[in-house]
């Protein structure tokens, strides 16, 4: 069962900036759901013999990349050649 | 290489198109001045691509996802971006921030989704072909709803470099078209290995659809022919397989125990994979511009309210809650063992027959608006999610109507077996056509 308060706090996470109007059904529509989810709770095994995954690296070699102005095209904010991002502290 | 170009001006009462190339450049090869629909979430160079967000509005990728540059290779036209549900989260299109697509059999009624409207594009003529991507059924569903042929492939086959990942484990591009041979023919366009997505294959795909099928075994699990399979459209589907058998086919009943939490498994991975991946849209290297007046975390989230649809941001908000602290085990990690169990499942069952077949949606495509809880949104996701989980190829044929509207028949692979699934789908267009 989640709360409202666990909605909001999970909205602040996540960076999802949310309404007080809309916590009530974002928290209802969550428990449905979660309900349902519950059914996890029955599977069994622990998930060996999954695929043989393998790790897929590459050698860090310099190649040719985008050019600046085609990257900073999309840019809302730029500055000098940089894209200017809202400040952390 | 560009040779010409074609014009391109359809009559889109369906909405299916986000963006309509006018004047679509083409050149020579096996898809010369053909001209091929791309969905929304799919990077096309010079091309606005949203993936029907308004968090995306006016963004111009500077670079071509791979398919893209195989479907230029092929001398195929980009006609248009087509319409879908934002980042793919969804079943019926409506969830676009650019209005809904109609479906061309009823336009009271969803195109299914989140491809639908490659979908409808394709189904309404506009185009001969169209890419779509399937993370839980979003190829597979709107080509049964709209009554077209739509392949998921093998997981890892088409490369998702370009892709706009919304669930990376589970996703997939693939081509969508009226026939089998044009799904084939698209498919052997688009599919082959490249080293920019590591999670691709080096098994290209060379093929010509063979309509014998004479010996083939087909496994029947009851679980697609269970509670929530709507009747009519069950019996359809089990008419189809009746004219398989007529064709030299076996049908060997089955089971999927797994299937019980699939669905579950499906939704934890998939919200969770998204609450990472849809992290980087904040307003700051694409879209609507964040306030760089104000502390990142308050400019962030205003942004993302603005910019981000119901569906999308609970979906975020759902799988921030399933990899947090406390829940991981209960839900992420279960999910994955979960998934594991599907695939042994199918890899059970595969080795006794040569495909596994049922209907690919458990309804026919729904009313506008009918589908407004999102639970019950994801329930119509059972039929097709499993195949994601297995990453095993799947296609859509059409196979009948059930209340006047298309019913699709699905036919499953053993994984790479693409071809396989392609001929019994061809085998089936033929013997009805």
């Amino acid at each position: 069962m989640v709360t409202e308060k666990d909605v909001q706090h999970i909205a602040e996470l996540a960076d999802i900036g949310i309404d007080a109007g809309e916590l009530g059904t974002f928290t209802a529509q969550f428990n449905a759901i979660l309900d349902y989810f519950d059914v996890l709770d029955r599977v069994q095994g622990d998930g060996a013999g999954a695929r043989d995954l393998i790790n897929v690296m590459r050698e860090d070699v310099v190649e040719p990349s985008l050019p600046q102005e085609d990257v900073l095209r999309n840019a809302p904010a730029q500055e000098g050649g940089f894209i200017r991002a809202p400040r952390v502290m | 290489m560009v040779l010409s170009e074609i014009r391109f001006e359809p009559d889109d009462r369906y909405n299916a198109f986000l963006t309509i190339c006018r004047k679509a450049p083409c050149g020579t090869g096996p898809l010369a001045g053909v001209a091929v629909a791309v969905k929304d979430n799919i990077s096309t160079k010079g091309i606005e691509t949203t993936c029907a967000s308004r968090i995306l509005k006016g963004y111009v990728p500077p670079y071509d996802a791979h398919v893209v540059e195989l479907l230029r290779q092929s001398g195929a036209a980009i006609a248009g971006k087509t319409n879908m549900d934002e980042f793919g989260m969804g079943t019926t299109t409506e969830n676009s921030a650019f209005g809904p697509t109609l479906n061309p059999a009823d336009t009271s009624r969803v195109p299914g989704g989140s491809s639908g409207g490659s979908a409808a594009a394709v189904a309404a003529g506009m185009v001969r072909m169209a890419l779509g991507t399937d993370t839980g059924g979003s190829i597979r569903c709107p080509a049964a709803f709209c009554g077209i042929v739509g392949l998921k492939p093998t997981y890892g086959r088409v490369s998702r470099f370009g892709l706009i990942a919304y669930s990376n484990s589970l996703e997939q591009i693939g081509p969508m078209a009226k026939n089998v041979s044009d799904v084939s023919l698209l498919m052997q366009v688009i599919a082959g290995h490249d080293r920019r997505d590591t999670t691709s294959y080096n098994r290209p795909y060379r093929h010509t659809p063979d309509a014998d099928i004479k010996g083939l075994k087909i496994g029947i699990p009851k679980e697609y022919f269970g509670a929530g399979v709507d009747k009519k459209v069950a019996d359809v589907v089990q008419r189809a397989l009746a004219r398989l058998g007529e064709l030299g086919a076996t049908s060997v009943p089955c089971s999927i125990p797994s299937m019980e939490y699939a669905l579950a498994a499906y939704y934890v991975t998939c919200t969770s994979e998204a609450s990472s991946n849809l992290a980087r849209f904040d307003g700051v290297r694409y879209g609507p511009a964040a306030n760089t007046k104000k502390s990142w975390h308050d400019a962030y989230r205003d942004v993302r309210r603005a910019g981000f649809g119901t569906e999308v941001r609970r979906r975020i908000m759902l799988g921030t809650f399933a990899l947090s602290s406390g829940y991981y085990g209960k839900f992420y990690a279960k999910a994955q063992v979960a998934k594991e169990n599907v695939r042994k499942d199918f890899t059970r069952i595969l080795a006794d027959v040569d495909v596994i077949a049922g209907p690919t949606m458990p309804t026919i495509a729904f009313k506008l608006g009918e589908k407004s809880d999102p639970l019950s949104m994801y329930l119509a996701d059972i039929l097709t999610v499993p195949v994601n989980l297995a990453g095993i190829p799947a296609i859509s044929v059409p196979c009948g109507k059930a209340d006047g509207m298309p019913v699709g028949l699905q036919i499953m692979g053993r994984p790479f077996a693409d071809e396989r699934v392609v001929d019994v789908a061809y085998a089936y267009e033929q013997a009805v056509a």
